[in-house]
């Protein structure tokens, strides 16, 4: 693959926040395993939290051969400290209740749902190739919650509440996904990536939309968290990393 | 030994957790070909995280090694991305025969919509009357139904 090299830099930066996102996610869903509310759903999240996973690890492994560095896709999961890790703040929130968990991965599967389905056009076939694969999974998570999204707002006057709660606590983390900066210019000036102020306009289309179904009020928009994406993190993707890596760190060739 | 022996060898393989289909008509084998004395074959992942995918591709390098070859290149490719609209009528037999209700042909619809699957019918009594009760079961290709007129939960394989 013949990148110039500020592309290059630009795609490996992009490729890591997409993957991030995913594993970081997908260690957060795997917290569901054995605490489901009902059995379905124990099935259901870690399925969504494997399909991450996988998606994570897809992405890595191209950004590592981006990077041409000869690092693989599990020294990019197990060997980057918490100021490389470019996840957006949404993803790294501990899971909270199941309304918490279901309102972000509503936010988080719309919002892959509409990038995927633009990365699939993308002018590097590599990207649009794995982006078409996660797109297809994507349509799934996100068909589950916004189900659920329906079920709890039309639910009890409690369910309504806890998710009406769960949307105004993540609210100002959303703006982080659509993060413009001079590496989505970079990129989007390549069609390499589409352009993230048209995705950030369909999103908020679909969410109210969802909102709406749902007799949930749209929080009032103003302050939007950011940094995750340049590397400044809450303090609580620390303590994902080192459950996550402390095996592999510990015992660096385990294998079994 | 030609492309098609190679192919032939790699039909001989399960999948892991659908043991009765195997990996070439599951379209997860796209093609074998010769670069001089090595053999590569190009793999499609069903789902990014399949756990079976890395025990596929240790049966591979087995069987081919088994079977005489000398040097096994595998290599992943994304591109077309794996739909279960590969999989044949036959193929299909044998996931109901089963026990596993095999998949309708996939649409363009992205279900953003809150539209409900289409009516699956049961693999045991082939009736109508089901229920989706999960779109994720016990592995990442299924969903859990219930089939209200033989009272047995079952499987069926998702359109992706």
């Amino acid at each position: 693959m013949r990148l110039d090299t500020e592309i290059r830099d630009a795609l490996f930066s992009f490729l890591l926040r997409i993957a991030d996102d995913r594993l970081i996610l997908g260690h957060r869903l795997s917290e569901w395993c054995g605490h489901g509310p009902i059995l379905e759903e124990d099935i259901a999240l870690t399925n969504i939290s494997l399909d991450l996973l996988g998606q994570a690890e897809a992405y890595l492994k191209f950004a590592a051969e981006v990077e041409g560095k000869s690092r693989t896709e599990d020294d990019l999961a197990y060997f980057r400290e918490v100021i490389d890790f470019k996840n957006c703040k949404l993803v790294e929130l501990p899971k909270g209740d199941f309304a918490f968990t279901i309102a972000r991965q509503f936010f988080f599967s719309q919002y892959c749902v509409l990038l995927c389905e633009k990365l699939q056009q993308s002018s590097l076939e590599q990207l649009a190739g794995i982006s078409a694969k996660a797109l297809k999974e994507t349509t799934y998570h996100l068909r589950h919650s916004y189900q659920w999204m329906l079920r709890l707002g039309g639910g009890t006057e409690e369910s309504r509440q806890r998710l009406q709660n769960a949307v105004d606590e993540l609210w100002n983390y959303t703006g982080e996904m659509f993060l413009t900066d001079t590496i989505e210019q970079q990129l989007s000036a390549q069609n390499i990536i589409p352009s993230f102020v048209e995705i950030s306009a369909l999103w908020k289309e679909n969410v109210a939309r969802c909102f709406r179904e749902s007799s949930i009020t749209i929080p009032q928009t103003g302050f939007m968290h950011s940094g995750g994406r340049i590397g400044k993190h809450t303090e609580h993707l620390g303590h994902i990393l080192s459950e996550m890596q402390i095996l592999t760190r510990s015992f660096p060739k385990a294998k079994w | 030994m030609t492309e098609q022996t190679i192919l032939g060898y790699l039909s001989e393989i399960l999948d892991p957790e659908i043991p009765v289909l195997n990996i070439v008509e599951m379209g997860i084998v796209r093609s074998v070909f010769f670069e001089n004395e090595k053999v590569v074959v190009t793999i499609t992942p069903t789902y990014s995280g399949c756990p079976a995918m890395r025990m596929i591709e240790d049966n591979i390098v087995e069987k081919l090694k088994e079977n005489g070859c000398g040097e096994v290149e595998l290599k992943t490719v994304y591109t077309p991305t794996w739909t279960t609209d590969w999989l044949n009528e036959i193929t299909k037999k044998k996931l109901q025969q089963y026990g596993i209700s095999p998949p309708h042909t996939t649409s363009d619809n992205h279900f953003v919509e809150i539209t409900l699957p289409k009516k699956i019918s049961c693999p045991y009594c082939q009736s109508h009357q089901t229920s989706l009760k999960s779109d994720f079961s016990s592995t990442a290709c299924k969903a859990m139904y219930y089939c209200n007129a033989c009272l047995q939960p079952f499987e069926y394989f998702k359109e992706i």
